[in-house]
């Protein structure tokens, strides 16, 4: 096959072409390069993000909270040294933060004597006794009652735990500690629950086995072995609860009250701190008065203790978990 | 045999030591504490299936019959028995569905950013681990302090705009219009009109911003009046009341000289002011801040679980870090990623405390028509119903109780039944 030779525009075309193909990358890696940094750095943006929510956090109350110190009827020892919290009547005014911590305490503390031991004893239930049948059934159970909305416990609160009480003893007012911290127990239980029962699970099982073949029952495997093996994951699950119960604000804004007194009786209408917030912002008060600051000086409080046992929690769970490589 | 020979042994044993013999006797102690404990364990169990139990059914008994379509589609009125939900539950509608679209992409991508890209110095693992730290600290901040954070930054914008000290006024905003509204003479209560009946109009005069002064009735002016809710211009007369026309259809179009308008406003779609107010979008805001952490933490497992095989596979084929995340990572853990999702955004429609910080207890009687207009949802609703002493609110409050349960209930099932596909597809 003899080649017809080329005219000199034809062999022209061809070598362009040829070089087209050449001369063109594959792909346009700088375009490539810029999409990954601009991806890379708008994920940066959103980690960056959260951050900035604390920063703001931590600004806007500090800031606030200055503000209502810079106040002349408010002295810092009158904030952390009084119990009598009564921001709104105009002569006697007096912000003792402890008015409001005591009612928050006495809420956690009925709240938590009935969530902790009861969560952790269906925790252990769910993780060394419970048939397969029961978990598959009780696993759900659980999963319902922490999704149920803090405002509905309120509800509960107030419309059936309260006339129960009221029924059994004449004492209680329609306001009460009592019926509130019964509902925020309800409320930590699964939370207490199911993070013990992670930590229980997360011991592994020759430490059982190693227990039963001392010739130990599910009980004292349980007591002596598996619970202080998991010890770092319940105390933490137990701080994380506290901290859940100090924070819940709809049930004691509905079945609480608003009285703020240092009170140990739970018949007693109380105040805590985030029914206080509620409190302030339901009402019709005025947005630029001490009383309105006064609500960023509970939240930054209310902030701080939160804080400090999250953090707690969360290190306790890191540094002191046994790890069994 | 072996049997024979293993009481051997043990009959051997005939005389064991106390230290022997004291374990021996406790032993069978051992056994009943074991059963007792279970029995505690199961009475605990079925303690709290029993207060849900009794939970429910007490809602459900007091709400059931409150459960009409009035309670649905009505409006919140100040009688019980005509009053519905239907500005609630379209307010959570768009709360919800606008904080889904902000936290979600910004959920994820810290997500991706912390579990994909992992960090390559020293700075950068510091900086991880701060971040990482900080999410599940955030985790633990209750949500009223979000709300209070949510009312500064977002409500009124840390007070960067306030110039302007009235409520409700905007620093600076786009898409109102505003009017001045002038009624007619024959809504003027002193002045008579005989036998004749008049019919009652309403008339806006444009004004340029809501600061102008009050526009001041001049004859020949022009002004616009509603037909069929579009705004069309009429001609409208202006004179003194006592030499108002005679004749009806001349009155009902004549305005008096010496009438003060009423500003009114008409908001478009999208109608936008900063600060925010107490708005849909400070609301969304408030409650995305809420359940960023929740979305984060749940993202960063679902990444977790996808093998790392696939990443390995795809970058050993050429695939730049992003494209791995687009096209390998993120359809693989679509199902884990959707069912966090779906909790966090049920968390978040029935989240309460911050809404009531940053909204307040207002009447609110329509459905928000734009970003900012102000909105009630479904728990703030259910609170302040709640709250009031007369029995009927608190049936009707059931009722809310069992619609918002309903919704909630959904919600979870949806993201238990992707989950089951998902371990299903997996085995």
């Amino acid at each position: 096959m003899s080649s017809v030779p080329l005219s000199d525009s034809e062999n022209h075309a061809l070598e362009q072409r040829v070089g087209q193909y050449l001369k063109k990358p594959r792909r346009n890696l700088s375009l490539i390069r810029i999409r990954e940094s601009f991806f890379f750095f708008l994920l940066i943006g959103c980690g960056l993000f959260s951050l900035l929510v604390t920063v703001s956090i931590v600004f806007v109350l500090f800031s606030e909270t200055l503000e209502f110190f810079s106040a002349d009827e408010v002295t810092l020892s009158n904030f952390i040294g009084s119990a009598r919290w009564n921001p709104l009547l105009g002569e006697t005014k007096s912000f003792g933060i402890w008015g409001l911590i005591s009612g928050t305490l006495l809420v956690t503390g009925i709240a938590m004597s009935l969530a902790l031991p009861l969560g952790l004893i269906t925790a252990i239930y769910l993780s060394e006794y419970a048939p397969r049948k029961v978990r598959d059934v009780l696993k759900p159970i659980l999963e319902i009652l922490a999704g149920i909305p803090t405002v509905v416990y309120g509800f509960f609160a107030l419309m059936t735990i309260t006339p129960f009480l009221q029924w059994l003893h004449d004492g209680f007012s329609v306001y009460n500690a009592m019926s509130a911290g019964i509902a925020v127990g309800i409320l930590c239980f699964p939370t207490v629950c199911s993070l013990a029962e992670d930590a229980l699970r997360a011991v592994p099982q020759a430490l059982r086995d190693g227990a039963f073949g001392l010739g130990g029952t599910k009980f004292d495997a349980t007591i002596k072995v598996i619970v202080p093996a998991a010890l770092s994951g319940i105390v933490s699950a137990f701080l994380l609860a506290i901290a859940r119960a100090i924070g819940e604000t709809m049930i004691v804004a509905l079945a609480a009250g608003s009285r703020p007194q240092a009170t140990i009786d739970p018949r007693e209408q109380i105040q805590t701190m985030t029914g206080f917030m509620v409190q302030m912002s339901g009402g019709d008060v005025s947005n630029f008065g001490t009383e309105y600051y006064s609500m960023y000086a509970v939240a930054f409080t209310l902030f701080l203790i939160t804080l400090t046992l999250t953090m707690i929690g969360n290190l306790v769970r890191r540094k002191f978990r046994e790890s069994y490589e | 045999m072996s049997d024979s020979a293993s009481n051997d042994t043990l009959t051997s044993q005939e005389s064991p030591s106390p230290a022997e013999r004291a374990t021996l006797v406790g032993g069978r102690r051992r056994m009943s504490t074991d059963r007792w404990f279970q029995r505690l364990c199961i009475a605990t169990a079925a303690a709290s299936v029993m207060v849900l139990v009794f939970l429910l059914a007490s809602i459900l008994v007091e709400g059931i019959p409150a459960l009409t379509s009035t309670l649905v589609l009505g409006t919140p009125e100040p009688n019980p028995d005509e009053a519905g939900m239907w500005p609630a539950i379209t307010g959570t509608l768009w709360v919800c569905s606008l904080c889904a679209l902000i936290s979600l992409p910004l959920g994820i991508g810290t997500a991706v950013l912390l579990e994909e890209f992992k960090p390559r110095s020293k700075f950068a693992l510091r900086a991880y681990q701060l971040i990482q730290l900080n999410i599940s600290n955030l985790a633990g901040v209750p949500s009223v302090v979000y709300g209070i954070l949510g009312l500064t930054a977002f409500v009124s914008m840390f007070s960067l705009f306030d110039q302007v000290r009235e409520p409700g006024a905007a620093a600076y905003e786009i898409g109102a219009t505003y009017y001045d509204q002038f009624s007619n003479l024959a809504s003027d209560p002193f002045l008579s009109m005989g036998s004749e009946e008049v019919a009652e109009r309403y008339f806006f005069v444009p004004v340029n911003a809501r600061t102008d002064a009050p526009t001041i009735p001049k004859p020949g002016m022009q002004a616009l009046e509603y037909v069929d809710n579009v705004l069309v211009p009429v001609e409208v007369t202006v004179t003194d009341p006592f030499d108002a026309p005679a004749e009806p259809e001349a009155l009902s179009y004549a305005i008096d000289i010496n009438a003060v308008p009423g500003r009114i406003s008409e908001k478009n779609w999208y109608y936008f002011r900063l600060p925010f107010g107490r708005g849909v979008l400070a609301g969304a805001l408030t409650l995305m801040l809420v359940i960023l952490p929740v979305v984060i933490i749940s993202a960063q497992e679902a990444l977790r679980a996808v093998p790392s095989s696939l990443r390995d596979g795809a970058l050993g084929i050429g695939a730049t870090p992003w494209q791995v995340v687009w096209n390998v990572t993120l359809p693989a853990s679509i199902p884990g990623i959707m069912t966090g999702s779906i909790l966090a955004m049920s968390r978040a429609i029935g989240e309460t405390a911050p809404i009531l910080i940053i909204a307040g207890i207002v009447y609110i009687r329509n459905s928000p028509h734009h970003l900012m207009d102000s909105y009630t949802v479904m728990p703030l609703q259910i609170y302040n119903w709640t709250s009031r002493p007369q029995e009927e609110f608190h049936q009707i409050a059931a009722g809310g109780i069992i619609l918002l349960l309903a919704i909630l209930m959904t919600f979870n099932a949806v993201a238990v039944l992707i989950r089951h596909r998902m371990h299903k597809q997996q085995v």
